[in-house]
């Protein structure tokens, strides 16, 4: 019986153990540990990490310990009679001095990491300029004249509802960052609006983007793949859904891929002097709508009551086409909605402004070529 | 009234006094009493648990599977801006003001607050605040959704038309803290017994009494921070808009230079509850009296110092980000005494085990956790992984929840039996800590894994990896939620009924209130004041 009584708050124990093992194991591979890198800095991080971790397990075990061998032994019910000690100031002094030497032993390697953290300047390859904007990430490869923005992919937004077995639900994108291996890369990092922190794990970088601020960071990346991380700093509704993917492949790629970007702008700069058709204009627009004002103003033009306005008989949208271009050009200095000038080429606001006079519950009838664009820039 | 101490006084002979409560509801509008006006405090605060706790409920309902089910982005960055700020404002800092409110005077052996009037005002402020906090959820625009710590800009300029009335919410709030903390620092000042000196004190005494210095140190600077919003909202401003010379990171340095001492502010007092409690049940007198003193002091003060630890991912320069790391891991240092008193205190005494003492016994073994995870987090370079992620969520939970929760209902426990005379079903204490101490690591502990793995923190929706423990939190979630509700429960019973307490309650009580006076005490106690060995 007596046995039966002490183990009571054991057998809820194992009984709640019991249960945790029948969850369901549906998904993808879980990880109870920090993330390992594949940077000479990330190695250091997670040694660090390590440290710091089995010093708060010894000291949890000699303090855990010596509540347990009271809470064991010097208990009423068996008898013990309480001591009545109650100061000694060379215990105090000893366990106020052992944790500062212990503090110490934890503050000369951290040191020495956070220096090498801070130091993105020295000998820096590749300079990555990466602007944090709601809700994409905008990349701008400094030396090259490269430059392109990156969200969400489809394939993500489609099935929000129920992604099971959607291996990288939320963790894919449009178009990724591709960098080399074996080159110290140094990111800057700025925004456009609203304060946001560039996260991939697996690079050990995580830098704040402010607007007025230039911060920077780096990573040495060793070995190839797709590194993915997210938005770590809340930047409003969709902060959730700004995903950042990174495709690390060797020099030859990198360059074969810079080439491609660079023809893709030039052909982008040729459509843009073209006359474009009504069909084409408003196919493209939905695309470009989707991606950078569906967010706010809603996929159908609802928007959201006293946050975000409606696209659906708004007055700027079924107004003066030059008063529409230049809310989605400049942008409303004050509120959140972007000057969309640095965002997206003349193609892409010509056919976003003409599908919105034309679709989302409007029908104005006019069209806005990219050549309109052009000269309000 | 009577100065008779032993005369056992009930809530039925009232009418013998001379200065008795008045009746119905003007008694809890007009009073200037300590005790009901503490009463008033518990309350609110209950009421706060509950309706940030629904909040809570909403988040682990989303975050049960991915993808979006339940609510949409917006709505849930309103909840976790509101479960974070009604928490703070509203459940954990008005339970200790009434903490307060009931036991300084007791313990010091006052009969009363110093200033009664602004006594009732400070607390009479509080659901006006909350209220108007409240309505926005049904306004045009939706609730503040930036985050409990608002940071600017999108706090300001991206911030919809609402957020003016969580800034004037905020400076409500902020009087309140400010006029209690007057209240309590004038109390234990002058009012205290003759013979009551300062190292005489008991701890939880102590504990406020540095508690409202950080108070009034750093209201006014969270009411600055949202006066530059306001200004900046209207009044063509650009204290944080970088367009126009401002500077949003200053914004993070001003609220942390608040939200840092806010921790402690939040901690300290738990720290004299535990005190109290554990030489209680271990029968034993607190080990290092004077080492506990000093510790908290020192904490207080160096709380001033570390508040960038919060930003080490912001950009600031290396010396800043080195000497904020160094300062913040040497908090762990008087933390660490703290603790260790303690379970000296525990060491060869004569240990029961009832229901305040489980929920001490856990507050010591769950803060210590929570302790560990922020010395992690203190580590500058480590922290850029460990930033804005679950491993923050589930380390301030830990300090928070089952440190100053914890500590909370702990005091609750244990003075509820002086309080109304009744003592609490102990049967149903003890369920009551086992079902919450378990859902309650069920809940937070696979959020460090979580974090560990990459999951960021405020979050609607996440990526198949995370998605075991998120189930598994949300349970532990929804098991704990529940636990309160059964709280909620105890807590009528008690105030209704239940076995008679002795004036001492519990056998290895200490202090005035349980050595000089009845159970419950008289409205107005100590009007005489008591003999202090």
């Amino acid at each position: 019986m007596r046995f039966l009584k002490l183990s009571r708050p054991g057998s809820v124990i194992l009984a709640g153990l019991a249960l945790w093992s029948m969850m369901p194991v549906a998904y993808a591979e879980y990880e109870l540990n920090m993330t390992e890198s594949v940077t000479p800095l990330g190695r250091d991080l997670y040694g660090l990490h390590m440290l710091v971790f089995w010093v708060c397990v010894v000291i949890g075990v000699v303090v855990f310990g010596a509540m347990a061998w009271s809470i064991i032994y010097h208990r009423k019910s068996k008898g013990a009679q309480a001591a009545n000690f109650h100061e000694s100031t060379t215990v105090e002094i000893i366990w106020t001095v052992v944790p500062l030497l212990i503090l110490i032993g934890i503050a000369i390697p951290a040191t020495g990491t956070l220096l090498d953290l801070e130091d993105a300047k020295t000998n820096a390859e590749v300079t990555v300029q990466v602007t944090g904007i709601q809700w994409k990430w905008k990349y701008t490869f400094v030396d090259d004249d490269v430059s392109f923005i990156s969200s969400l992919a489809q394939s993500s937004r489609d099935v929000i509802k129920d992604p099971t077995g959607n291996e990288n639900y939320l963790l894919e994108v449009d178009q990724p960052l591709v960098l080399p291996i074996n080159k110290k890369i140094r990111f800057l990092f700025h925004s456009d609006d609203v304060i946001h922190a560039w996260w991939v794990p697996e690079l050990a970088v995580k830098q704040d983007s402010i607007p007025g601020f230039i911060n920077d960071s780096w990573t040495f990346i060793e070995e190839a793949g797709t590194y993915r991380g997210q938005c770590a700093e809340l930047c409003g509704k969709d902060h959730g859904f700004m995903p950042i993917v990174v495709e690390a492949v060797t020099e030859s790629e990198y360059l074969a891929w810079l080439d491609t970007k660079k023809a893709a702008a030039a052909a982008a700069a040729s459509a843009a002097e073209q006359e474009w058709s009504m069909q084409d204009l408003l196919a493209r627009g939905e695309t470009v709508y989707n991606a950078n004002c569906a967010a706010c103003h809603g996929p159908t033009g609802a928007g959201i009551p006293g946050a975000f306005p409606a696209m659906t008989g708004s007055p700027i949208v079924i107004g003066d086409a030059a008063g529409h271009i230049d809310m989605v050009v400049n942008g409303k200095a004050g509120t959140a909605m972007a000057a969309f000038k640095g965002q997206l080429n003349d193609v892409d606001i010509a056919a976003v402004i003409t599908y919105e006079r034309n679709a989302l519950g409007n029908s104005v009838g006019d069209m806005v070529q990219p050549s309109a664009i052009k000269n309000a820039r | 009234m009577s100065t008779d101490i032993t005369h056992d006084a009930t809530h039925d002979d009232h009418e013998h006094h001379d200065h008795g409560p008045a009746k119905g509801l003007m008694r809890w509008v007009t009073t200037t009493n300590h005790k009901d006006i503490g009463t008033l405090y518990l309350w609110l605060s209950f009421i706060m648990l509950l309706y940030g706790g629904s909040m809570a409920m909403i988040i682990r309902l989303e975050l049960f599977q991915p993808g979006l089910q339940f609510v949409e982005p917006h709505f849930f960055n309103q909840m976790t801006t509101m479960h974070g700020l009604v928490m703070v404002f509203g459940a954990i800092m008005p339970a200790f003001v009434g903490l307060a409110n009931w036991l300084v005077p007791m313990m010091i052996g006052a009969p009363d607050m110093a200033l009664p009037r602004l006594n009732n005002w400070s607390f009479w402020i509080l659901p006006f605040a909350f209220t108007m906090l409240a309505s926005t959820t049904f306004m045009e625009g939706g609730a503040p959704a930036f985050g409990w710590t608002f940071y600017a800009p999108l706090s300001t300029t991206f911030a919809p038309d609402t957020t003016d009335f969580f800034i004037f919410a905020v400076h409500l709030m902020g009087i309140s803290s400010v006029m209690g903390s007057i209240n309590i620092i004038a109390t234990i000042l002058n009012m205290r017994a003759p013979g009551m000196t300062l190292m005489k004190m008991p701890l939880f005494v102590w504990t406020w009494l540095i508690t409202a210095y950080l108070l009034i140190a750093v209201m006014p600077v969270l009411a600055g921070a949202v006066t530059m919003m306001l200004t900046d909202r209207h009044f063509g401003t650009s204290f944080f808009d970088a367009a126009g010379g401002g500077d949003p990171v200053m914004f993070q340095h001003i609220f942390w230079f608040f939200g840092h001492p806010e921790v402690y502010i939040m901690i300290l007092p738990a720290f004299g509850v535990i005190s109290a409690i554990v030489p209680t049940f271990a029968r034993k007198p607190l080990f290092g009296y004077s080492s506990m003193v000093y510790a908290t002091a020192s904490i207080a003060i160096l709380s001033f110092m570390v508040w960038a630890h919060h930003m080490f991912t912001v950009g600031m320069p290396v010396a800043g980000e080195l000497y904020f790391m160094y300062a913040t891991i040497l908090i762990s240092i008087p933390t660490g005494v703290k603790v260790f008193n303690w379970v000296t205190t525990m060491w060869k005494g004569s240990m029961t085990f009832e229901t305040p003492m489980l929920f001490a016994l856990g507050f010591i073994i769950m803060f210590t956790i929570g302790g560990f995870s922020g010395l992690m987090l203190g580590v500058a370079p480590v922290d850029t992984q460990y930033h804005d992620t679950y491993f923050v969520v589930a380390h301030f939970h830990y300090v928070l929840v089952t440190g100053a929760l914890y500590s909370i209902i702990a005091a609750y426990y244990y003075w509820v039996p002086k309080w109304t005379g009744h003592m609490y079903n102990e049967t149903l204490g003890k369920i009551h800590f086992w079902w919450s101490t378990i859902a309650v690591n069920v809940l937070f502990f696979p959020q460090h894994f979580v974090g560990l793995a990459g999951m960021p923190r405020r979050i609607p929706d996440y990526s198949l990896q995370f998605a075991e423990f998120n189930m598994i939190s949300s349970l532990g979630g929804f098991a704990f939620g529940l636990a309160q509700v059964f709280f909620l429960y105890i807590v009528i019973k008690t105030i209704k009924g239940g076995a008679k307490a002795t004036d001492k309650v519990w056998e290895g009580a200490t202090g005035l209130e349980f050595e000089h006076l009845p159970s419950p005490p008289p409205y107005h106690s100590f009007t005489q004041a008591p003999p202090v060995k």
